[in-house]
């Protein structure tokens, strides 16, 4: 699995100490650097642009004397909205270079936290992508009196506008040449003082549970976590990787900025959302940080693609991963492969699974990472057995992304690994798990009561999350300490335990389960994946309209009760889902149901759907419910629906084993 | 380094709001039929003219006579290229006419099927491309050259048709509404002066219909390329046409701004059907 380290030599990282900042970070790899080796490259118009590090500090510095120009102060916050572009680098590392710094917002924001983020952060300048992201800011600039300049960088569409705060990024960087030649030596000034301690990038968290807090991390924290991640896992400068995750989320922050700074490899962005699996696949990255959803949106597509080929490749590819499988459980047990087995994993890997991997450019990954969310341990030992490794994060915004993860082959299915060196921690009485190191945050901005709850006098992180430590001393993580249910003989069991089993069937996209404590009467609303679904029942001739026509099909709720019994024999009798419904939509983030980072808002899904999971609770056979739809040109429509509750009592499923002969014995 | 494009899409020197196109008492008969029965209007360099009719009243007939593949008996149909220079289309091939910057979509997309998107929008290069036998063939000096210049600007086309994610996909593979989007891109690869659309955003849905309408709009606003088009959505020609042309059994009944269309009684008989004559 780690073929081609050896011969890949990891560099150590540069140097740091108290006052290391990102900005003399990248001064230092222009130095080493310059115009051999290149820092940041986009595609764009169908090929890769390169910028070397001397090009991207040029633009950083003229970009930060432009900042300079428009009075951006130390200690400010800039805001960045937009998608993952140089850009966006170029912007944050300018900021931080005056001794301000930036808070990402993520490009599928609208109104209301748009408004929340400028607000909180008292945000002057904002550095907007494009035509749709300048005109959210100038619909909200009522209520958006402290917005002085909107800086914008691609100009299509924008040519025409004639509004007074409008500014390009180009521009910008012009005025700020100018400034900078008659201020020599200003910037160096600015960059010399300053400190470990500053506040380099303020990220929101997710807020699950209420409106995102905007956590403040220092240059200190950022690198002391990129220090330790690179001590588990050395990232070589010739590390490809490819970054797609929005810059605001703590993750994509922690692998391109803290990590790439501090060991120089080249960054690389995407063409646009819809080219974003092809230019993956084009770069082949070395490295891969993704929430959950990303792995089981690639497993989907796998199972939907193995189910639709013909006999001779789905025996194959059934075959070869159960090899694989065998192969990647006696690796991890720390045995040593017999030569049967051996020989058996390289034809599986010749015939079946490196032709997977290569469709889903993961050809060359060294090291994959989820975190952000648990992932189920189905997608994980799958991704295991087609020679992915797939390595669990867990950490939080609050401590940088990364506390505990699993190192090469001392990886288990069920627990998040092994505290990173420098990190210590501890289970409190009550079960939470307790955090300390150096890359625990500085606080929220503008919020000490909230600070002052996540961060106690000796300085432990109150994670929230309920977990414990195995035998091995591996981190379990049982779920957010309010989620945990309680089981008739007491013991505690984890919703999202049951939920990714859920979520582990391709035809699942969302999973919601309620229970009572003490109670084993479990229920979920489950939303369908139209993409897997839609061909499912295309194969079957079934015809549909709308999403809500299709999860309205009597033959869907079937399949997905198949689907239901399949995840229910692989759980605790006690803990079994007795009665599903399928919503007629999907969750959606524009409705709250859903943080940015596709994350359930359990109290947003409890207010809104109370009826529905009266109905699921007492057992009803249906419930009736109002949706309000709101068209395009703003006017509105109220439909009565009705949702089938199934009950999965006396279920018996019609093709027991389906699964396995899609993917071979492997239960 | 803007991220502004560096090709300029619009073919015609014309300063905007000059006479480009005069198609003057135009007749096309079929036999018996008369398809276009003196048609006469203007059109002005940089609007978006949309033609409208019901069924059978002779638009396509009327775009297939600018672009040459029909010959009108009557009538003349001059096109101004340039500071003071004319030409009558009528009696000039297809090809000559593609020349002077006349590029067209098609109302039954006709575009090639087993090609890739960007090898379909590099054909709308070929008339500004100089080929020699052996240099194209082998891939080297010139032709190379030409080749990279040439895809900067394709490049730029797909870009501002957002089609990036199809781009090395055959066209018969793709959804229509992609297909009509890319049968516009290889108009604009001719870097038109005059854009002629037939029915761009026919059998779309409203989603689709709005960005076309959008991509229509910034060509027009960003390029300032003239487009002349038939569309039978009259939500959307009210909305993005500064100028409109009714034909009604080969007839223009009326020439106008959206408005005063819109308010013309003859239009509307020709649309609701005229009130029965007691």
């Amino acid at each position: 699995m780690s073929r081609g380290l050896e011969r890949r030599a990891a560099t150590d990282p540069l140097p740091v100490d108290d006052a290391t900042t990102l900005p003399k970070l990248l001064a230092e790899l222009d130095r080493r650097f310059a115009d051999t080796r290149i820092a940041v490259q986009e595609k764009r118009y169908g090929i890769w642009q390169p910028i070397s590090w001397r090009d991207l500090h040029a633009r950083v510095r003229d970009f930060a004397h432009g900042l300079a120009s428009l009075g951006v102060r130390p200690g400010e916050v800039v805001a960045v909205l937009g998608d993952n572009r140089p850009e966006w680098l170029v912007a944050e590392l300018a900021a931080q270079s005056l001794g301000a710094c930036t808070v990402g917002i993520y490009p599928t924001s609208v109104g209301e936290e748009i408004v929340h983020v400028l607000t909180d952060g008292q945000v002057r300048v904002v550095v907007a992508e494009d035509q749709e992201q300048v005109d959210k800011i100038i619909d909200l600039k009522d209520r958006l009196p402290g917005i002085e300049k909107v800086i914008y960088y691609d100009t299509r569409g924008l040519e025409l506008y004639e509004v007074p705060y409008l500014m390009e990024f180009t521009a910008v960087e012009a005025t700020g040449r100018e400034w900078g030649e008659a201020h020599q030596g200003w910037l160096d000034e600015q960059i010399a003082a300053g400190r470990g301690d500053d506040v380099a990038v303020i990220c929101t968290t997710s807020g699950t549970t209420g409106r995102p807090k905007l956590a403040m991390l220092s240059h200190a924290n950022l690198l002391e976590m990129g220090r330790s991640l690179n001590m588990v896992d050395p990232i070589g400068v010739e590390s490809r990787y490819l970054s797609f995750l929005p810059l605001a989320w703590i993750g994509e922050q922690m692998i391109a900025v803290a990590c790439g700074l501090q060991l120089g490899f080249t960054l690389s962005f995407a063409e646009e959302a819809g080219t974003q699996r092809a230019d993956l696949r084009e770069l082949g990255p070395n490295v891969m940080f993704s929430p959950p959803r990303i792995w089981e949106d690639m497993l989907s597509s796998i199972m939907v693609r193995v189910g639709e080929a013909g006999w001779l490749k789905r025996k194959a590819f059934a075959w070869g991963q159960a090899v694989g499988d065998r192969y990647a459980e006696t690796r991890l047990k720390g045995e040593k492969a017999g030569l049967l087995l051996r020989l058996q994993h390289r034809v599986a890997d010749w015939v079946a699974l490196r032709p997977v991997r290569d469709q889903l450019g993961l050809t060359r990954i060294d090291r994959a990472y989820t975190g952000g969310a648990p992932l189920g341990p189905d997608v994980f030992r799958f991704f295991h057995s087609i020679g992915v490794n797939l390595k669990q994060i867990y950490g939080q915004t609050e401590i940088c992304g990364i506390a505990v993860m699993h190192t090469d082959d001392d990886i288990k299915f069920a627990t998040v690994g092994k505290p990173c060196p420098g990190t210590d921690i501890r289970i409190a009485d009550n079960g939470e798990i307790l955090l300390k190191s150096k890359a625990v945050f500085h606080g929220y901005y503008g919020n000490e009561a909230a600070t002052a709850e996540a961060i106690d006098a000796e300085g432990w992180l109150h994670t929230g999350d309920a977990g414990y430590l195995d035998e091995h001393g591996h981190l379990v993580v049982i779920d957010r300490a309010k989620d945990v249910m309680e089981m008739p003989d007491g013991t505690r069991f984890s919703p999202a335990f049951i939920e990714n089993k859920l979520k582990f069937s391709p035809y699942v996209d969302e999973a919601v389960v309620f229970w009572q404590d003490g109670s084993s009467d479990i229920t979920a609303i489950l939303t369908i994946d139209p993409a897997t679904v839609g061909a499912w029942a295309e194969h079957r001739r079934l015809g549909y309209t709308t999403y809500t026509d299709l999860a309205g099909k009597a033959e869907v709720r079937e399949l997905i009760a198949e689907e239901v019994a399949r995840a229910n024999e692989d759980l605790p009798e006690s803990v079994r889902v007795r009665r599903f419904l399928l919503l007629h939509k999907q969750f959606d983030p524009d409705d709250d149901e859903i943080t940015r980072t596709r994350k359930v808002r359990r109290r947003v899904i409890n207010e809104r759907y109370a009826t529905i999971i009266e109905g699921l609770v007492e057992g009803a056979p249906e419930v009736q419910i109002k949706s309000v739809v709101t068209y395009q040109d703003g006017t509105t429509a109220t439909r009565d629906i009705t949702l089938q509750i199934v009950s999965m009592d006396g279920f018996t499923p019609k093709h027991p084993g389906a699964r396995r002969s899609l993917f071979g014995s492997n239960a | 380094m803007s991220r502004a494009y560096r090709h300029n899409l619009n073919g015609s020197t014309l300063r905007a709001g000059a006479l480009q196109l005069e198609i003057k008492d135009v007749t096309l008969r079929f036999g018996g039929v008369r398809a276009l029965d003196g048609v006469a209007f203007n059109v002005a360099q940089g609007d978006i003219h949309a033609i409208i009719g019901p069924n059978g009243a002779g638009k396509t007939s009327l775009l297939n006579c600018i672009s040459g593949l029909y010959r009108p008996q009557v009538g003349e149909i001059i096109l101004h290229y340039g500071e003071g220079a004319v030409r009558n289309l009528v009696r000039t091939r297809p090809g000559a006419i593609a020349r002077l910057g006349v590029a067209r979509t098609f109302q039954n997309i006709e575009l090639f099927r087993q090609m890739t998107v960007l090898e379909n929008l590099m054909l709308g290069r070929h008339v500004h491309m100089k080929h020699r036998l052996a240099a194209s063939f082998l891939y080297y000096g010139p032709s190379q050259k030409q080749e990279i210049r040439e895809r900067e600007l394709v490049e730029e086309v797909i870009d501002l048709l957002e089609i990036q994610s199809v781009r090395t996909k055959q066209v018969g593979a793709l959804a229509y509404g992609f297909q009509k989007r890319v049968e516009l891109g290889r108009a604009l690869c001719m870097q038109p002066a005059l854009l002629l659309l037939d029915e761009p955003m026919a059998g779309m849905n409203a989603e689709e219909k709005e960005d076309m309408a959008r991509f229509i709009l910034d060509v027009n606003d960003l390029a300032g390329v003239t487009t002349v088009l038939i569309e039978h959505d009259m939500g959307v020609i009210m909305d993005i046409s500064d100028r409109v042309s009714v034909l009604d059994f080969g007839r223009c009944i009326a020439d106008g701004s959206p408005a005063e269309v819109g308010s013309d009684q003859a239009v509307r008989d020709a649309y609701l059907g005229q009130e029965a004559h007691a």
